[in-house]
């Protein structure tokens, strides 16, 4: 019985091991780009470490029945009579409900570090009504971050593009280009059928939605250049649905930005 | 040990067709029913296999260069459409429920013979309605989820005739759980208890709760859609003030639990195979039905994690996780339930056990990303995803669909009294387990790096893995030959199986195979203890 009980207990240090070591070792994940990049990849490492420990451990139990408990030849008759056994299955409810509890605490902990449960707030300048029904999104921005250096942008989603309206320039441009390390909230509205923004290096996604703006609040962290991609079906050329972000240095991108700036026109 | 019951009057059979004649006629027979339901759910699983034949050779190339753009959305919309509604939705509970749950309650037929007859009768021309489609203007091209306002604006009639085979399809799926209700409370032999029913038994009052319960939202949802497409009225439509979240809310409301009406039935029949093939009472059995019941109360109230990057408010957001994290509580209590099971068995290695285990391996894989995708933050990069499109995939292909194969080898005998070959269903086994595990595992990586679901094209540096995918499709395709071959031959040829060729205790076992038209000669047996087997009962024999 102690024999038994250490082999127990190697084989599930054994699968803990091998699942740490996975974990932390086999990267499925694309590059990370955005203050919610790192946090997201925080809460998949977990969720990944703990699925892999399920995962190995029972596809070795159910292994090993199937090996160690199959019908030999020359036997005959039954299994043992065993209907049931309370306290294991007490056990097994419970350690369950404590991970699943716990896993549930921690994305909330995650999620209102991306800035999920904070009050959906767009600091646009050109937004008359402060009233204006936000529907979603995902905002970073706290309250006395509001103030002044979001980079606000306008974008409308059509079948099959994104169009991005820097309010501030008075000009419209078909790729987004933001400074590197700086907010930027996004105000989306769809022109036609519903759309996604989907920026996958920063673990970003919101439907964007014809008739019911919405909202999504980004800080990027790394210079480059990014796919945006819609992820909601759209029509025929959804697969084509595609634009690009650039994240460049500030001096780049205001040389950008002034470039492209047409003068307001006062009437 | 048996009491006698009056035989329930069913139907004048001098008018039935007798012989192979009978699965083409209006029988009122639940267990030709029955296997009308297999069988034609069968051949539109060969059509929507064929479709998503088509998807994978598309993707394998990162062009889209096989189909045109709006011809792959259509043939995507019918594979998701013609796979749940023709297919894994009608065989999980018109097939086995039919051919099952009488003899499991101890009757001669269903509380409800030409209400069984009527659900399954629509359900051919809806199907065929549906495929048909393609050939007017194009079939529906907005996904089976239909999301309007795309639903709207693509060709009219396509979606029209979608929207009508479902409404269909889904009046048969009602028409089907009302039927299981009542047969399962008011016709259960005198003497046979509740908590002494065949696991399957709950798993299909629970399936048919939720199928009565959200079914009539689906189609009331639809039947608004259609207003908005034919009449220009503006529930759903945006230009006329219309919301397209609350269509969202509205179809997930059914189409959620219809996961569960397609697992549930599953998780039942694997508890009657296991037991059988392992030689041991099924381990747990009160927890195995409080947890049914308990998927069925949380299946109801976790719609909106399907709209977590819609427009829904934090609040609700939060909710939503923790409720769909919940189901793996009472899922989990079956698995570990299940291999429990196993645990200390005298295990046969056939085919049946092998599909049944090859689920148990698939579903837990597919729990666990279910698990991570009901968390919001996570859920919001891979929403939309082929990581999606791999998780469901293993619920309900590696789970579901797995569990059919499973018990099409584990009552083939007692439908036909022919054995299945067991080395082909072996075959058939590792082929379809390779397949399914190539075509969908590489899946997740392509959702997680960047590639959204229901496209034609995508990245050339993801071409790689799709192939692979792909590659696991061809060898699912193949995987069916070996069966076909193997049903074809065994039921001309095959061995001889005897009345009860698996030793079962179950009340099917307990009559002729195949079993005469009111299911047995005499009364019908009472079986107090479905799932008595192990050494001391054996020794009794």
């Amino acid at each position: 019985m102690l024999n038994k009980n250490i082999y127990l207990i190697l084989i599930i240090s054994l699968v803990f091991a091998i699942s740490f070591w996975i974990g932390f070792n086999v990267n499925l994940l694309p590059a990370e780009a955005s203050i919610n990049a790192p946090i997201y990849d925080e809460l998949f490492k977990i969720l990944f470490i703990i699925g892999l420990i399920i995962f190995i451990g029972m596809t070795i139990a159910v292994i090993y029945s199937l090996f160690k408990f199959r019908k030999r030849n020359d036997q005959i008759g039954d299994g043992i009579a065993l209907e049931g056994n309370l306290s294991l299955e007490i056990v097994w409810t419970i350690i369950p409900s404590i991970i699943v509890l716990l896993i549930g605490l921690y994305s909330y902990n995650i999620y209102d570090r991306m800035g999920g449960m904070k009050e959906l707030n767009h600091n646009h300048e050109m937004m008359s009504s402060n009233t204006e029904k936000i529907w979603a999104g995902i905002s970073q921005t706290s309250d006395n971050e509001i103030a002044i250096n979001n980079l606000s942008i306008e974008v409308s989603a059509m079948q099959f593009a994104f169009l991005f309206n820097y309010p501030k320039g008075n000009f419209i441009s078909g790729e987004l280009h933001v400074p590197v390390d700086q907010k930027v909230s996004m105000k989306m509205e769809s022109k036609d059928v519903i759309h996604a923004f989907w920026v996958p290096e920063f673990r970003i996604k919101q439907d964007i939605i014809p008739g019911q703006p919405t909202i999504l609040n980004f800080t990027p962290t790394k210079v480059g250049k990014y796919p945006i991609i819609c992820a909601e079906l759209c029509g025929p050329y959804h697969g084509g649905m595609r634009a690009s972000i650039i994240v460049e240095e500030e001096s780049d991108y205001n040389e950008w930005f002034n470039k492209n700036k047409k003068p307001e026109v006062n009437l | 040990m048996t009491i006698s019951i009056d035989p329930q009057k069913t139907n004048n059979e001098s008018l039935q067709p007798k012989g192979w004649l009978r699965y083409f006629s209006f029988s009122l027979d639940h267990k030709v029913i029955g296997i009308q339901y297999l069988v034609c759910g069968f051949l539109f699983y060969l059509i929507g296999g064929t479709l998503a034949s088509a998807i994978r050779i598309e993707l394998a190339s990162p062009m889209s260069d096989f189909m045109p753009r709006d011809v792959y959305n259509q043939v995507l919309t019918l594979h998701g459409t013609i796979m749940i509604f023709l297919w894994i939705v009608p065989v999980v509970n018109g097939a086995f429920g039919n051919y099952l749950i009488p003899f499991y309650v101890g009757a001669r037929d269903m509380a409800f013979p030409r209400l069984n007859a009527v659900a399954f009768w629509l359900i051919p021309p809806s199907g065929l309605m549906l495929v048909a489609s393609y050939f007017v203007e194009g079939a529906a091209q907005a996904g089976w989820t239909a999301y309007p306002p795309l639903s709207i604006t693509t060709p009219q009639s396509g979606q029209i005739i979608w929207i009508l085979s479902v409404l269909l399809l889904g009046g048969s799926s009602i028409f089907g759980g009302i039927n299981f209700i009542a047969t399962i409370i008011k016709l259960r032999r005198p003497g046979l208890k509740l908590m002494q029913l065949p696991m399957y038994c709950w798993a299909m009052l629970g399936t048919s709760l939720l199928v009565v319960l959200s079914t009539p939202v689906l189609a009331g949802t639809l039947i608004l859609l259609s207003f908005d497409i034919i009449a220009n009225t503006g529930f759903f439509n945006p230009v006329l003030g219309g919301n397209v979240v609350v269509y969202q809310h509205l179809f997930w409301f059914y189409s959620h639990p219809a996961v569960y009406i397609m697992v549930l039935p599953a998780f039942g029949l694997v508890s009657e195979i296991l037991p059988v093939h392992a030689r041991k009472p099924l381990f747990g059995y009160t927890t195995m039905v409080f947890s049914i019941m308990g998927i069925v109360v949380l299946g109801l109230v976790v719609w909106a994690h399907h709209m977590f990057t819609s427009g829904t408010p934090p609040w609700m957001r939060l909710f939503f996780t923790i409720a769909t994290a919940f189901i793996a509580v009472p899922t989990g209590i079956k698995f570990f339930n299940w291999v429990a099971t196993l645990w200390g068995g005298k295990i046969s290695i056939n085919s049946a056990m092998l599909f049944s285990c090859g689920f148990i391996i698939n579903f837990v894989f597919g729990g666990i990303t279910g698990v991570a995708l009901a968390q919001v933050p996570f859920d919001i990069h891979v929403h939309d995803t082929y990581f999606v499109v791999a998780h469901f995939h293993y619920i309900v292909y590696g789970g579901t669909v797995f569990i059919i194969f499973s018990s099409i080898y584990h009552w083939f005998p007692k439908v036909t009294g022919k054995m299945l070959n067991e080395k082909l269903g072996i075959l058939h086994f590792i082929i379809t387990f390779i397949g399914f595990n190539l075509c969908f595992a590489p899946q997740h990586w392509l959702g997680l790096n960047g590639m959204p679901r229901r496209v034609a094209e995508y990245d050339p540096q993801f071409q790689f893995v799709n192939q692979i995918s792909s590659l696991g499709a061809l060898l699912m395709a193949i995987s069916t030959i070996p069966f076909l071959i193997n049903v074809f031959l065994s039921v001309r040829n095959g061995k001889e199986a005897g009345d009860n060729p698996w030793d079962a205790l179950t009340p099917e076992w307990l009559t002729s195979s195949p079993p005469p038209v009111e299911n047995w000669e005499g009364e019908a047996p009472l079986v107090e203890e479905p799932y008595g087997y192990g050494e001391e009962i054996s020794e009794r024999k």
